[in-house]
């Protein structure tokens, strides 16, 4: 199939192909992480996931309306305040839903696995109530639009390499918080054995609704920057959920790296798949295999050693 | 390991082993009610086209049954039961579509006698997997053999590993979304999104007019109702109180020398098989089947059937069954908006308020004074009631 | 922001309860006198149809519910447009058309099992509805058992013909030969690269579209690839893209995978202004989601754009906008469904009577001279003879026809040579 091309060409395809897989990294890691918090540290399934990341996603829009009519000067930066404003929404949603709903199921994880099924559902059709049936379009500021030209035949989409940073910055951030803060030695304590966090007077409870708070509000800044790359409707949640639990899953729960390395192995995979291949063959082919090494190795990639 | 909360150990424990009849007498008058109102009531009260509906929804009640058997019982949770349903339901409709597709029916196609969405798909010969098709013995031999295979094999890798609980929920659940990429894609072999339509005979009689809806809601009502009675049989035995055993302390099981990872295999297989039978229902009451029925949200679907119902009771999954799609058909009649609202609010009340569902509720609160009033009334009767024989 | 999210929400639940209970009370205004007395009932009846001496009663049945509710409300809304025009101008035979609507929630059983409703239950004259080709898959056995009548407005893949169906929409080569034909002679185009979603309908067309271009216009498809349903991911294909340099890129990706493949696209680099790309899946309806500066300079090819200039769609429009909100924007599918009624109100007139058996005969040769699209005509295999047009997309999310085919196309289901 390459025969044809010359070798310049086939230099550039192949590295930006490998931008492609980078980009497609950062869009699943950027999926992963706030479910690696969420089922990896407290066990917690949450269909709801990608619903948290669709009013992470409604909210920029609502954003993008509201600068475009009151503050049009500013339209340039908006996507900042979306940002920010997207991880309060979700995260305040998400310690709410903690609050009402998780905390009575901490036991029983494949409850919480129903029972945020059926939240996913009501906030699918509270987004259609509110926002209507129709994909709504998020217009982007200007810089965000266009290609970075690295040579004559490199292009480099923005947004990709805008997706790429906000990835590496939250991914530092969670890393920070998780294994340098006192907030993540509590969480790891609570993770690892919860009674006796709380007998040297860790409040379990609240370390629980902020950790929480923090998976699906890192879910809303998500869902935040995949407007610019995927569609925003009130289904579009679902298109995202097998892919990221997969992801996680194959990292190994409460592994950070494990998931950060499970979604570079996936998405290098199907990416390199996907252009030698037609795109449904890649994406079979490519779940198949982290299936079947699931089978092979149910812990996941990475590990965590603890003492059940 | 998951810990099921449970108001009251199931009644299998706690009956012991000395006193362990096959049905307890509540149980016998709760099948003869379910019986009584599947076979005679409800084809009384209905209409043909209500009566059929009423049909389907007992195809789903199968897969209730058996997630009651592996997630009741044995506490494996499969998000992937739409695989075994729709694995059953296209084996039976590549059988209906090839008897549709005869050359007569077929003549207009560049290759008549093949099903058509093969012919636009410019395949020109029967794919050897449509071959075990054209006869019917060997349809139904399939039908319950596939997928109890494929659950097999899927069993027997991951418990051998001992992927348990939320690992084994979210890869059946990948393998649900595999599988109807796979039959989406391949729509020269599968009818691609579409499915297989326009299905006319069984082995030429006629599919499509009321009095054959009728028999095979008969059928199909028999049928479950020997799937109950299988599925009691299993949980009176001995096998049946080890899953339950291991569904509550998995360890203890396995340092008493039992093959854990077997008993786990055969509760999923047997869910499997009785998905596949529901599923052969639909596409014969339906008149079709499409990979609608095999993704992620309609297996999903089904495990809120089972919860609703509850999940330790044969019977509530039936009851479940029925009450979920009753209700999704007449509130989306008269609300389509907000039915999602009362399914998912259905989800969260099952989860918080009612963890066994409406068999909980009847358990607690009907059945202490329904007993207390049978045996003020006749006590002799309830005593009279068969005993049925004893597990193994 | 506060504010900006309270009004959204107001407006929006304003506009959805409008849609709602627009139709309603607009039917109860209409003056008694409006209806002449019709031939008896007896006689335009001998079937057992709903029908008395003053109504006759007509099934919508789309998804109000599930995913296909984005793309089905537009079909939905046109329906009711032209029911209530036509009960206005005096109904059909005297008779005034009561609608029941049913709902098919995005689920083909569900569509098989309210077509039966539809008829068996209700005895409606006809239905207007399904929009997927597996709703109409699920739902035309039924028809055909029960002999009812379905309008079907969506184009689709062609590969069928019934007794039972008038197919309102293009079927695929109709779409889609004229626009191939006028993309290898005004931009010399060699080369074709397909990008679909993974179904039924891409597939049989790209496959037709592979041979035109193969065997008749003699040139190459460089390419042909395809993504399953909801795919967001396109960077991949994309670079293929600038390998292979095609003439032109040739799309019919649906639902949510058109709005990031459009949107990569723009990110990637692709200037649609240079490059040219053809696609049979993107109308007004969809460009709402993908945004008019992301798709802006593509070529969509439809029988029918909103932006058309003949007196009949400034009529529509104007129609429709007052009925539905000024936002609304009107696809070619919008349009389609809005002949359904019209189509069937003439061809009872022609036929004098409402009975099925009688209607499908004497749909052939039924011409519609008031459409929007402009004149149509119901060939007799039951689809619709129509114009082909090839439009470029604007930032505004409207379109601009380059390009009319002169004469109306005949539609062609079982193509020969294409199959």
């Amino acid at each position: 199939m390459f025969g044809d091309y010359s070798l310049a060409d086939l230099s550039a395809i192949f590295a930006m192909q490998g931008f492609a897989g980078l980009i497609l990294f950062s869009v699943y890691l950027l999926m992963a992480l706030g479910l690696a918090i969420i089922f990896g540290q407290m066990g917690v399934i949450n269909m709801a996931h990608g619903e948290f990341m669709i009013l992470g996603a409604y909210v920029t829009y609502l954003c993008s309306t509201f600068f475009q009519t009151y503050l049009p000067g500013l339209f340039a930066a908006y996507f900042f305040v979306a940002m920010a404003l997207a991880f309060l929404a979700s995260g305040a949603l998400g310690m709410l839903v903690e609050w009402s709903l998780i905390r009575h199921l901490y036991k029983r994880p494949l409850d919480t696995l129903l029972a945020t099924w059926g939240l996913s559902l009501i906030l699918q059709q509270t987004y259609r109530t509110v926002f209507g049936a129709r994909e709504v379009g998020v217009e982007l500021p200007s810089w965000l639009i266009g290609s970075v030209q690295v040579t004559d035949t490199i292009e480099v989409p923005i947004n990709g390499i805008f997706v790429m940073a906000v990835t590496t910055l939250i991914t530092l951030g969670v890393a920070a918080l998780m294994y340098r803060s006192r907030f993540g030695a509590q969480v790891r304590a609570v993770v690892q054995n919860r009674a006796m966090a709380g007998a040297v007077g860790i409040d379990t409870e609240k370390v629980d609704r902020l950790t929480f708070g923090l998976g699906c509000g890192i879910a809303g800044i998500a869902g935040s920057a995949f407007t610019m790359v995927g569609s925003t409707g009130p289904t579009s949640g679902q298109l995202y959920i097998v892919d990221t639990f997969l992801i996680v899953v194959f990292g190994g729960a409460a592994s950070l790296l494990g998931t950060i390395a499970s979604a570079f192995s996936i998405s290098q995979t199907q990416s390199t798949l996907e252009f030698f291949l037609s795109g449904s063959t890649a994406k079979v082919i490519t779940l198949l295999a982290v299936v079947g090494i699931l089978m092979l190795r149910p812990q996941g990639l990475f590990t965590l050693k603890v003492r059940r | 390991m998951e810990h099921t909360p449970m108001a009251h150990r199931p009644a299998a424990v706690a009956a012991g082993v000395h006193d362990n009849p096959f049905m307890k007498p509540m149980e016998w008058v709760s099948l003869a009610l379910l019986a009584a109102v599947i076979l005679v009531v409800l084809p009384i009260l209905l209409d043909a086209f209500r009566l059929n509906l009423v049909g389907k929804y007992l195809t789903y009640a199968f897969v209730a049954l058996g997630l009651v058997i592996c997630w009741g019982f044995g506490g494996i949770l499969s998000l992937g039961q739409g695989c075994f349903f729709g694995l059953g339901g296209y084996c039976m409709a590549m059988y209906l579509k090839l008897e549709a597709s005869s050359v007569e029916n077929t003549k207009i196609q560049s290759t008549p006698g093949i099903p058509d969405f093969m012919d636009w798909n410019q395949i020109t010969e029967l794919p050897w997997i449509w071959k075990p098709f054209q006869s019917l013995p060997l349809t139904l031999f399939l039908v319950v053999a596939l997928p109890a295979f494929f659950a097999f094999v899927i069993g027997t890798a991951m418990f051998r590993r001992r992927v348990g609980g939320t690992y084994f929920a979210i890869i059946t659940q990948a393998i649900a979304a595999i599988l109807t990429i796979l039959i989406v894609g391949q729509q020269g072999y599968t009818g691609g999104i579409n499915g297989i339509t326009d299905l006319r005979t069984l082995n030429g009689w006629d599919i499509r007019t009321d009095s054959a809806h009728n028999i095979l809601y008969f059928v199909n009502g028999g049928l479950l109702i020997g799937c109950i009675l299988f599925a009691q049989y299993v949980k009176k035995s001995k096998l049946g109180r080890i899953l339950v055993a291991m569904r509550d302390k998995e360890d203890r099981v396995r340092f008493s020398g039992y093959q854990v990872a077997s008993f786990k295999t055969f509760a999923f297989c047997m869910a499997a098989v009785f998905a596949a039978i529901g599923g052969a229902m639909f596409t014969l009451q339906v008149g079709f089947m499409s990979p609608s029925f095999v993704g992620i949200v309609p297996s999903i679907e089904m495990v809120i059937y089972a919860a609703v119902g509850g999940r330790l009771s044969l019977f509530g999954a039936v009851w479940g069954t029925l009450l979920v799609n009753w209700a999704k058909t007449s509130f989306s009649e008269s609300f389509p908006e907000l039915w999602l609202f009362g399914l998912g609010a259905l989800f969260i009340a099952v989860v918080l308020a009612f963890p066994n569902g409406l068999a909980g509720i009847y358990r607690t609160y009907v059945e202490p004074r329904l007993t207390r009033k049978v045996k003020a009334l006749a006590p002799a009767e309830a005593r009279a009631l068969p005993h049925g024989t004893p597990a193994e | 922001m506060a504010d900006e999210t309270n009004t959204g929400l107001q407006s929006a639940l304003r506009r959805r309860l409008l849609m709602g209970l627009a139709g309603a009370p607009a039917l109860a205004l209409l003056p008694r006198q409006a209806f002449a007395a019709g031939p008896p009932t007896a006689m335009v009846n001998t079937s057992g149809l709903a029908v008395t001496d003053t109504e006759v009663t007509v099934g919508i049945l789309h998804s109000a519910t599930g995913t296909m509710a984005i793309s089905e409300t537009g079909s939905i809304q046109a329906e009711k447009l032209a029911i209530e025009e036509i009960n206005a101008a005096g109904g059909v035979l005297g008779r005034k058309i009561k609608i029941i609507q049913e709902d098919g929630a995005s689920d083909w059983p569900t569509f098989a099992e309210k077509a039966k409703k539809l008829l068996v239950n209700d005895h409606c004259a006809a239905v207007m509805g399904c929009w997927t080709s597996a709703s109409r898959k699920a739902a035309l056995p039924v028809f055909e058992q029960y002999n009812g009548l379905l309008y079907y407005p969506t184009f689709y893949e062609g590969l069928e013909q019934s007794k039972n169906v008038i197919y309102t929409g293009q079927e695929a080569t109709q779409q889609i030969l004229a626009s191939l034909n006028w993309v290898a002679k005004e931009k010399g185009a060699k080369t074709f690269f397909f990008i679909g979603s993974d179904y039924i309908w891409p597939r049989t067309s790209n496959k037709i579209a592979r041979k035109h271009i193969e065997n008749v216009l003699k040139t190459k498809v460089v390419g042909e690839e395809y993504f399953p349903l909801g795919h967001t991911q396109f960077n991949s294909v994309i670079n293929k893209l600038k390998l292979t340099k095609p003439d032109v890129i040739f799309t019919d990706v649906v639902g949510g995978s058109n709005v990031a493949f459009y949107k990569q696209l723009k990110a990637a680099g692709i200037d649609l202004s240079k490059q040219t790309l053809l696609t049979i899946s993107v109308t007004e309806d969809e460009i709402d989601g993908i945004g008019g500066e992301n798709i802006a300079g593509a070529y969509s090819c439809m029988k029918y754009f909103q932006s058309l200039k003949n007196p009949n769609n400034e009529k529509f429009v104007a129609a429709f906008k007052k009925m539905w909100g000024e936002k609304t924007v009107i696809g070619d599918v919008t349009q389609a469904a809005y002949l359904g009624p019209y189509l069937w109100k003439m061809t009872c007139e022609k036929a004098n009577s409402f009975d099925v058996d009688k209607l499908a005969v004497a749909s052939a040769d039924i011409e519609f001279k008031e459409a929007p699209e402009g004149y149509v005509k119901i060939h007799p295999n039951h689809h619709l003879w129509s114009k082909t047009r090839v439009a470029r997309a604007l930032p505004s999310g409207q379109f601009e026809v380059v390009y009319e085919s002169p004469d109306l196309i005949e539609p062609n289901p079982f193509p020969k040579g294409y199959q």
